[in-house]
């Protein structure tokens, strides 16, 4: 309860015995990322455009965060976790941005950042021409309008939904905070349950542990829209779940996109459900954005020798066509003390001198594909630059 | 390395008429005092000497039940029921010590966390060394030297320094490639291994693949291997079973099955997973959830989910057919 405002209404089952209301006291304090999300915010209008189609609906430029390790018997930092180590991208209106990489490439701090769940050590973030986190009165946006704004799924469907309220209660608790009527923020909480695919009859009164994972995840997605967002963050959505539930999962995110003109952030280790999912795909290897693009020039044409290795490692489909060589060795380095230079270079097949002494900038190959390589920027000093760049 | 080569009889060539795993009619009912689960409902499976068959099936379909029953790992309050032969040895009626001697000696296991498979006091070295003291009754020396090999033949990068980590100081590839060191230690006819790559990131998991696919050739071991995952069944099967509601509704060939099932549930799978360029199509799925094994199916199980469902679904359990020899699926329309 302590980070909610005090004008927040009392939760929904306040009239439980005072035993529960203390159980669901210590639940909220340990789920205060949840709190945040629903905190604040007094409007619950959907929000309007301003910057018009062409302006990007979310700007990040060089965000950064590096989590310290103290060790020690004074507690000094020892090391440094390069999680987030200048990140730069646009989210335009409308579209579905894939991020993918493997674990500890710092996906999910990026996600935490965008969601504002962790604040970054330096950098700017603008959403639709403002800037996240600044005063109103000086052209920024607040916290809490960002928050109303952009909302988040995780992958964890279990964890993230309070086990002891009906998923009905789950999903008005938000808008009520941001000053919906009870009795309307039940009926449009009932709304996103048919718009998920869940009959509000048969489930609006259910618990979390009565839905199967699948379900579940709708629940959360509904609890995500409940707000209006236009924005909408996917944490690996359906990375836990069946294939032939994954397949429904996605469907109804490609609905709801359409129905409510929703913009995407899609995070996934899954390169298949990125590829179907994506307009634009962003790589991320150790911190860093390696390559960005359109989807199609991602898939069909790798630059960056990280998303080629990353592609070919996908397992074949056809027992006709298995591959013999690893296409890389080893496993991702550790962010703690990354390699100089670029920092795909222990691994790269390609590496030379220059690899270790320069970090490379991204070469723009046209047509918004980006990749940070040295092989694909002409005048690098890479002996094989100046041909892939011809 | 080597040494553990020329020990192991090559068992490729020598396919003998005796399957290495048979299962016939094995059920496995879990029996507590609220309720009654039937994980597996009559499972027949065998396995030739050095053959690799996957099992395939979503969470809850008892492919990894079955796999703990072909090792007696199942808690005291699981009834198996049937026969299970490894190796001409019936595990079903083997004592505590034969137990102890069969596991680990005739049969390893590999699972899909190895943090918590490893034990987390004990440095690899040493883990890997117990498993072959243990059963060879070799020295502690003798039995570290063993574990160098073993550690280089799962490519371990400087192996005689990794013999000393313990297994938190490894990243999850190493600590996998180390469970394969310890599961390989007494040269197995059998390996099972349980989603072993599901954790792993997509260039360590070909890696992890590939590794495996390589020492089953060169050991002639037979592998059983449990994912949900069909690409990764691509990879290394060479026949598949699907096992759905606790039992196995189709087997065969890995291409023949991929490349076109027979039964309605392999083939709604086959189209509910993303792969290739399937942009801007509408994903086929497979509406419903699978069933609650509380009550013993009646009829065929997949029925209230199966798109060409008829009268004879609803009514009977489908008994096996096999249209083409070497395949088999359970479905009335096959």
């Amino acid at each position: 309860m302590h980070r909610l405002p005090r004008s927040s209404p009392p939760p929904a089952q306040s009239a439980c015995s005072p035993k529960l209301h203390a159980m669901d006291r210590v639940f909220r304090r340990g789920g205060t990322a949840l709190a945040k999300l629903v905190a604040m915010s007094t409007s619950n209008a959907p929000a309007e455009d301003r910057g018009g189609p062409a302006q990007p609906l979310l700007i990040l430029k060089d965000l950064k965060k590096h989590f310290p390790i103290k060790g020690g018997i004074f507690g000094a930092t020892v090391a440094t976790v390069r999680a987030v180590d200048g990140v730069s991208f646009d989210v335009h209106k409308g579209e579905t941005l894939g991020i993918v990489g493997e674990s500890g490439c710092g996906k999910s701090t990026t996600a935490r950042l965008l969601m504002r769940l962790l604040d970054p050590d330096a950098g700017e973030m603008v959403f639709d021409g403002e800037g996240v986190g600044q005063h109103s009165q000086t052209g920024g946006m607040p916290l809490k309008e960002y928050r109303r704004q952009v909302q988040m799924v995780f992958q964890d469907s279990y964890a993230s939904l309070n086990p002891r309220l009906p998923i009905e209660d789950t999903l008005a608790f938000a808008p009520k905070v941001h000053g919906v009527s009870d009795a309307e923020a039940r009926a449009r909480a009932r709304d996103m349950l048919a718009a998920v695919g869940l009959a509000p009859g048969i489930y609006a009164r259910r618990y979390p542990h009565e839905l199967s994972g699948g379900q579940r995840q709708r629940v959360n997605i509904a609890r995500a829209l409940a707000l209006q967002p236009r924005l909408v963050l996917l944490d690996e959505p359906v990375s836990a779940l069946d294939k032939s539930v994954e397949a429904q999962v996605l469907n109804l995110l490609v609905d709801l996109k359409e129905k409510f003109g929703l913009t995407y952030v899609f995070i996934s280790h899954d390169l298949n459900v990125v590829q179907y999912i994506s307009d634009r795909v962003l790589v991320m290897y150790l911190g860093q954005v390696v390559e960005m693009g359109p989807v199609e020039a991602i898939y069909d044409n790798p630059t960056h020798p990280y998303t080629q290795a990353l592609l070919a490692s996908r397992p074949s489909m056809d027992p006709t066509k298995r591959r013999t060589e690893p296409p890389l060795t080893g496993d991702p380095p550790n962010p703690i003390n990354p390699p100089s230079g670029c920092r795909f270079r222990t691994r790269c097949p390609h590496a030379e001198g220059v690899c270790e002494a320069k970090v490379p900038v991204a070469a723009d190959l046209g047509g918004g594909h980006l990749a940070a390589c040295h092989m694909a920027s002409p005048g690098s000093g890479h002996s094989l630059a100046r041909r892939l760049a011809a | 390395m080597n040494a553990i080569m020329e020990k192991q009889p090559i068992a490729t060539g020598t396919v003998t008429a005796k399957p290495l795993v048979t299962m016939r009619d094995v059920g496995v009912k879990f029996v507590t005092r609220d309720r009654t689960v039937h994980a597996v409902n009559g499972v027949d499976i065998d396995l030739a000497a050095g053959e690799v068959l996957c099992i395939l099936g979503e969470s809850g379909s008892g492919k990894s039940v079955t796999m703990r029953a072909l090792m007696r790992l199942l808690p005291r309050f699981a009834q198996v029921t049937g026969r299970i032969e490894v190796a001409g040895r019936d595990v079903v009626a083997m004592t505590e010590p034969e137990l102890q001697e069969f596991r680990g000696g005739d049969v390893a296991m590999i699972f899909q966390e190895p943090m918590t498979a490893l034990d987390p006091v004990f440095t690899v070295g040493r883990q890997i060394a117990e498993a072959v003291e243990r059963h060879e009754g070799v020295s502690r020396q003798a039995g570290m030297a063993r574990a160098l090999e073993l550690l280089e033949l799962v490519q371990i990068p400087s192996a005689k320094r990794r013999l000393e980590a313990y297994p938190h100081e490894l990243s999850g590839g190493l600590r996998q490639r180390a469970m394969i060191a310890v599961a390989l230690a007494c040269k197995p006819k059998l390996l099972l291994a349980d989603e072993p790559t599901t954790a792993l990131d997509a260039t360590v998991q070909i890696q992890v693949l590939l590794l495996l696919r390589k020492l089953q050739e060169q050991l002639g071991m037979g592998v059983i291997f449990v994912t949900h995952d069909l690409g990764v069944a691509g990879e290394i099967a060479d026949r598949v079973a699907v096992m759905y509601a606790g039992k196995v509704v189709e087997e065969g060939p890995v291409g023949a099955l991929m490349g076109g099932p027979l039964h309605p549930y392999p083939r709604g799978l086959l189209g509910a997973t993303v792969h290739g360029n399937m942009r801007g199509q509408r994903l086929t799925t497979i509406p419903g959830a699978p069933p609650s094994l509380e009550t013993l199916p009646k009829a065929c199980a997949f029925a209230p989910r199966c798109t060409e469902v008829e009268a004879i679904c609803e009514t009977a359990i489908p008994e096996p057919r096999s249209p083409v020899p070497g395949r088999m699926a359970r479905c009335f329309k096959v």
